[in-house]
């Protein structure tokens, strides 16, 4: 098991706390077939791959990818950056990658090479085909409405801070709205040749719609269940897709 | 943010997508920072495949760095060139923005950098 980076520093008034979605991501990640997936994928013959979450929180899973590379990707050279329309968060991610890194340094262990934070919608602000990776826990909880994202000035600290920790949970219409946004993005922000994905869903967002409906992008598109949360009958059933495009043999290196 | 980043990021406004001038975003009054991080050729040689050449070198110019080769350099010649060796590292992994503003070349819009942190939200009437 490797560690889970430490957000003892993080203030969870206003930045999601690490749950079990997020748990899951970072289960998923280093889980054997993953890494095999990963391993291949971006071989230490090819380019350093480019790693971005999109909703990176407190930083966990951006941490955990950036200071685990060696045994996630068999490489540590990865870059590595986060996107957070929560400037709390941006912040947070910054000090949680920080020190993740300073435990890896300690006993001379490798880790990735961090650009940063932005704080943005989406991948708004990402200049296409360059995401070899690309990581999103959503807002993913049916809500009625979607939280607007540039708040009200005149909102007490409560107030902000509470719209603040709605935008990491609220997705409206069967907790799907935000989601559908970052996928109809993904054929233009991932790289051609390698780019890939994983999202987390939960059984209120109908995976098996979510996978056919990428699946009909064309027919190299792939989405596939890679990890499941024990849980049943609790209403939060969570999964990890993955999200690739299938290269023909030729195209592989 | 490293300097690097901004080989990656466009203008968030939907209608300069169609425009080059979008990308890179053009750093304006900006205040740099120096990392120390210690030499690493493999991840230059393995990061300089990924980077957009001509973009980068005009963050350079505009940065005040000293001007980039037309072509990235390989392998060979960056393992003989310690100098430019030196002065990718210092480009790529050192320094970073720490305050100032990226400028869309297409709408003009600028982007605020506060501590590091570069801000992509834009007011309503331009989403």
């Amino acid at each position: 098991m490797l560690p889970t980076p430490s957000t003892d520093h993080v203030d969870f008034d206003r930045i999601y706390e690490p749950a079990e979605d997020s748990y899951l991501l970072l289960d998923a990640l280093s889980s054997e077939s993953e890494k095999a997936f990963l391993h291949e994928r971006f071989g230490p013959s090819t380019p350093t791959p480019f790693v971005i979450e999109i909703g990176s929180g407190s930083g966990v899973v951006l941490s955990f990818i950036h200071a685990h590379s060696e045994i996630i990707f068999g490489r540590a050279d990865i870059l590595t950056a986060g996107v957070d329309v929560n400037i709390h968060a941006c912040k947070a991610t910054i000090q949680t990658v920080s020190v993740a890194e300073k435990e890896q340094d300690a006993p001379g262990l490798s880790h990735g090479f961090y650009l940063g934070n932005v704080s943005a919608d989406l991948g708004t602000a990402l200049n296409p085909g360059n995401v070899d990776v690309l990581v999103f826990n959503p807002p993913y909880v049916p809500t009625p409405d979607l939280p607007t994202l540039l708040q009200d000035g005149n909102l007490s600290s409560f107030d902000a801070d509470s719209h603040l920790l709605s935008l990491s949970y609220a997705g409206g219409e069967d907790g799907m709205q935000v989601t559908n946004r970052l996928l109809d993005s993904l054929p233009e922000l991932l790289s051609p040749d390698r780019g890939c994905a994983y999202i987390l869903l939960c059984a209120q967002n109908k995976p098996e719609e979510v996978k056919d409906k990428i699946r009909k992008w064309g027919e190299a598109w792939k989405a596939e269940t890679v990890s499941k949360s024990g849980k049943v009958g609790g209403w939060e059933k969570l999964q990890i897709v993955r999200i690739w495009r299938e290269l023909p043999p030729s195209a592989i290196q | 943010m490293k300097v690097l980043t901004l080989n990656f990021l466009t203008c968030a406004v939907k209608a300069c997508k169609s425009s080059s001038a979008s990308f890179p975003l053009h750093p304006k009054d900006c205040e740099l920072v120096s990392d120390t991080i210690k030499p690493d050729p493999r991840l230059i040689h393995n990061i300089l495949p990924r980077v957009d050449w001509s973009a980068l070198s005009t963050t350079a110019l505009e940065l005040g760095f000293p001007a980039l080769p037309e072509q990235p350099p390989t392998k060979e010649q960056l393992e003989e060139d310690e100098k430019m060796m030196g002065e990718l590292h210092t480009l790529l992994l050192e320094t970073q923005i720490s305050e100032g503003k990226l400028v869309c070349g297409n709408c003009g819009h600028e982007y605020a950098v506060k501590e590091g942190i570069a801000n992509f939200l834009l007011p309503n009437h331009l989403v």
